[in-house]
């Protein structure tokens, strides 16, 4: 969306945005690059500590992936280590057990938190549209959106105060005698557990964009369905729910298109409660494998395939987003 | 037949129901939001309420209070008497505002840059920052970097990597160009430069973008955990969510010499440290938190609208 936008910006009916910097001179010719180099010298000056930051922390990392084909050892220079073609790539090619599991792992949360953690904020700001009173919604909303600048780190603490062995719920069952709950440490609940903070920390948060969406929704439809006599459930389903469908698309295209990249803080935090096999996810594999376990040419690799994966999908999502984009709020604003 | 027996029962239905909701839809509608503010705001009061409470209260209680019968503050006391929490707070808060200059400086002056219509070299460089949205390097590839760079337990690895967001970079060139031309042409007859131009006029008529992408990128260096734990050994340079990680999620006892020497027996229990602890680490996030909301729905929109 951005990318498109910042595109159109720029490339405009020409002449009309460019006019001011590249006028032609009085001769009508075009300055030559290196005079408008010169004239820019301040601006590209003012551009390279920005510049140079991103090259070196966002584009020059990308050579380091080179130890995807390497037997890479810390204390060996970079440039000795040894070649060994795709030999680390085995363990995507030949389905290493821990590497399939964490890849199954990842899509099954991806899955859960698509059916469970998407459609919260959009039932949450339904509710909220609904409220008659302003007053109380900005309340509500204020509350809501809090956890959503919590770090994991806090978040999680704040389960644990909750649902830990010593934490609010357990203390009530044991005070009543009754069999506690191993809510933090089950490995078959640990998705639930994952899914369920994601819901508390960000669905208050991710009711802005639909409430948005929702104001945009031409009142007139609705006076006019009450003359009608359409009762407000079905006033919801025909006119609400339309109204917002475009944007709820785009938005699901768009977690889609994010589908290998789940929760790492959060899981990374709670890996050694539950154990690797049920948390392992393709990037805690990559962690795992190669920072603490040294397998560093495996776990670039898998880094590698996963990460070009990762920028076909968002590109894929985007392009697909474009299509059904037009019926979204982003084209109404 | 059924149709029309339908149809009536559509008409009576609605003819009760009117424009205003019956009494009880709004009264679940009043349960289940109640509810889920309850949900959010509990464990908060929990969390402050176990780091004041007496020991005999905690202990009675189990190790978490809702609602304390003291107030004792013994906890706090034993936290900034000197020692780890004290020392990756000063820590967490350098990085903050460290980072959060570095990063406005760089994000503002490159997105300055990338505004002028028609500068040289800008359609290159606005590729450079878009398509970092795209992507992100990856774990090892990262680590290897700020490893060649000597960063490696350097408290600058939590910052330059993370110093110039794509994002923000895109939102804070869009502001600068909706400022009108005819303002910073004014300024170039009267013969001011370019960065003269950005500092004079165009940073003062964008203080509330820059509020707003300040905030973004102070709420993430504080909150900024997973860099810390990959790139600082030296625990003297850890960050607050780091100790956090460390003394409550994964609960290592906190021992006197952690607390800056306080004799052992007078220590109060450690479930009040820890919550003491996240309070620390929370009052910042709260104290901000009006402007952020306010701030951060209208920065969120406007980045939805314009991207």
């Amino acid at each position: 969306m951005l990318i498109d936008q910042a595109r159109a910006t720029d490339s405009g009916p020409p002449g009309t945005p460019t006019a001011e910097r590249s006028a032609p001179p009085a001769g009508g010719q075009q300055l030559s690059w290196w005079a408008r180099a010169r004239r820019d010298k301040v601006l590209l000056l003012m551009a390279i500590p920005g510049l140079a930051l991103m090259l070196a922390f966002h584009y020059l990392p990308l050579l380091g992936n080179l130890i995807a084909f390497q037997e890479y050892l810390p204390f060996v220079p970079f440039g000795r280590s040894a070649w060994v073609g795709l030999d680390n790539f085995s363990v995507i090619f030949n389905g290493d057990a821990e590497f399939l599991n964490a890849l199954k792992n990842t899509l099954l949360i991806t899955l859960v938190q698509v059916i469970f953690v998407f459609p919260a904020p959009i039932a949450l700001a339904l509710l909220l549209n609904s409220l008659l009173s302003e007053r109380i919604k900005r309340v509500v909303q204020s509350v809501l959106y809090l956890p959503h600048f919590l770090s994991w780190v806090i978040v999680i603490a704040i389960f644990q105060q909750i649902l830990g062995g010593s934490g609010l719920i357990n203390n009530t069952l044991r005070a009543r005698g009754i069999d506690t709950i191993d809510f933090l440490g089950n490995p078959d609940s640990f998705i639930a557990l994952l899914t369920s903070q994601v819901i508390w920390k960000d669905s208050g948060w991710g009711t802005i964009l639909f409430l948005a969406a929702l104001t945009q929704i031409d009142q007139g439809l609705y006076e006019a369905a009450r003359v009608d006599g359409a009762s407000r459930l079905r006033q919801l389903w025909h006119i609400t729910v339309p109204g917002i469908r475009g944007l709820i698309i785009l938005l699901l295209i768009l977690r889609l298109g994010d589908s290998l990249t789940v929760g790492f803080e959060q899981i990374i935090l709670q890996q050694n409660l539950v154990g690797r096999p049920a948390s392992e996810v393709l990037d805690t594999y990559v962690y795992n494998n190669g920072v603490l376990a040294g397998q560093w040419g495996v776990s670039a690799a898998v880094g590698l395939v996963k990460g070009l994966f990762g920028v076909a999908l968002v590109i894929g999502a985007n392009k697909v987003a474009h299509i059904f984009g037009e019926a979204g709020v982003y084209q109404k604003a | 037949m059924s149709t029309q027996t339908n149809l009536l029962a559509t008409t009576r239905r609605s003819s009760t129901i009117d424009d205003v909701p019956t009494i009880p839809t709004r009264v679940l509608k009043g349960i289940i939001l109640l509810l889920c503010c309850t949900v959010v705001i509990v464990p908060f009061i929990g969390v402050i309420s176990t780091s004041i409470a007496s020991q005999a209260h905690v202990t009675e209680s189990g190790g978490f209070v809702l609602w304390p019968d003291s107030l004792n503050w013994a906890s706090y006391r034993a936290i900034f008497n000197g020692g780890v929490v004290q020392r990756a707070l000063l820590v967490s808060f350098v990085i903050t505002l460290g980072g959060t200059l570095v990063s406005l400086a760089g994000s503002t002056m490159l997105a300055y840059a990338l505004s002028r219509p028609g500068s040289f070299g800008q359609r290159p460089i606005l590729m450079i920052v878009l398509f970092s949205i795209l992507f992100s390097p990856g774990l090892i590839p990262n680590y290897l970097v700020v490893k060649e760079f000597g960063l490696l337990d350097s408290l600058l690895a939590l910052v330059l990597p993370t110093a110039i967001n794509g994002f923000n970079v895109i939102v804070l060139r869009s502001f600068f160009m909706s400022i009108p031309a005819s303002v910073i042409d004014s300024a170039r007859v009267d013969g001011a430069g370019d960065f003269r131009i950005f500092w004079s006029i165009v940073l003062p008529l964008s203080r509330a973008v820059l509020a707003v992408i300040g905030l973004f990128y102070a709420v993430g260096y504080w909150n900024a955990f997973f860099n810390a734990m990959l790139y600082i050994s030296d625990t003297a340079k850890w960050p607050l969510q780091l100790v956090l990680r460390t003394y409550v999620i994964n609960n290592t006892e906190l021992s006197s010499g952690d607390l800056g020497g306080a004799s052992a027996d007078q220590l109060p229990p450690q479930e009040s440290i820890q919550m003491a602890i996240l309070v620390i680490s929370l009052v910042p996030i709260l104290i901000v938190y009006p402007f952020l909301q306010r701030h951060f729905t209208k920065g969120m929109l406007t980045g939805a609208v314009k991207g």
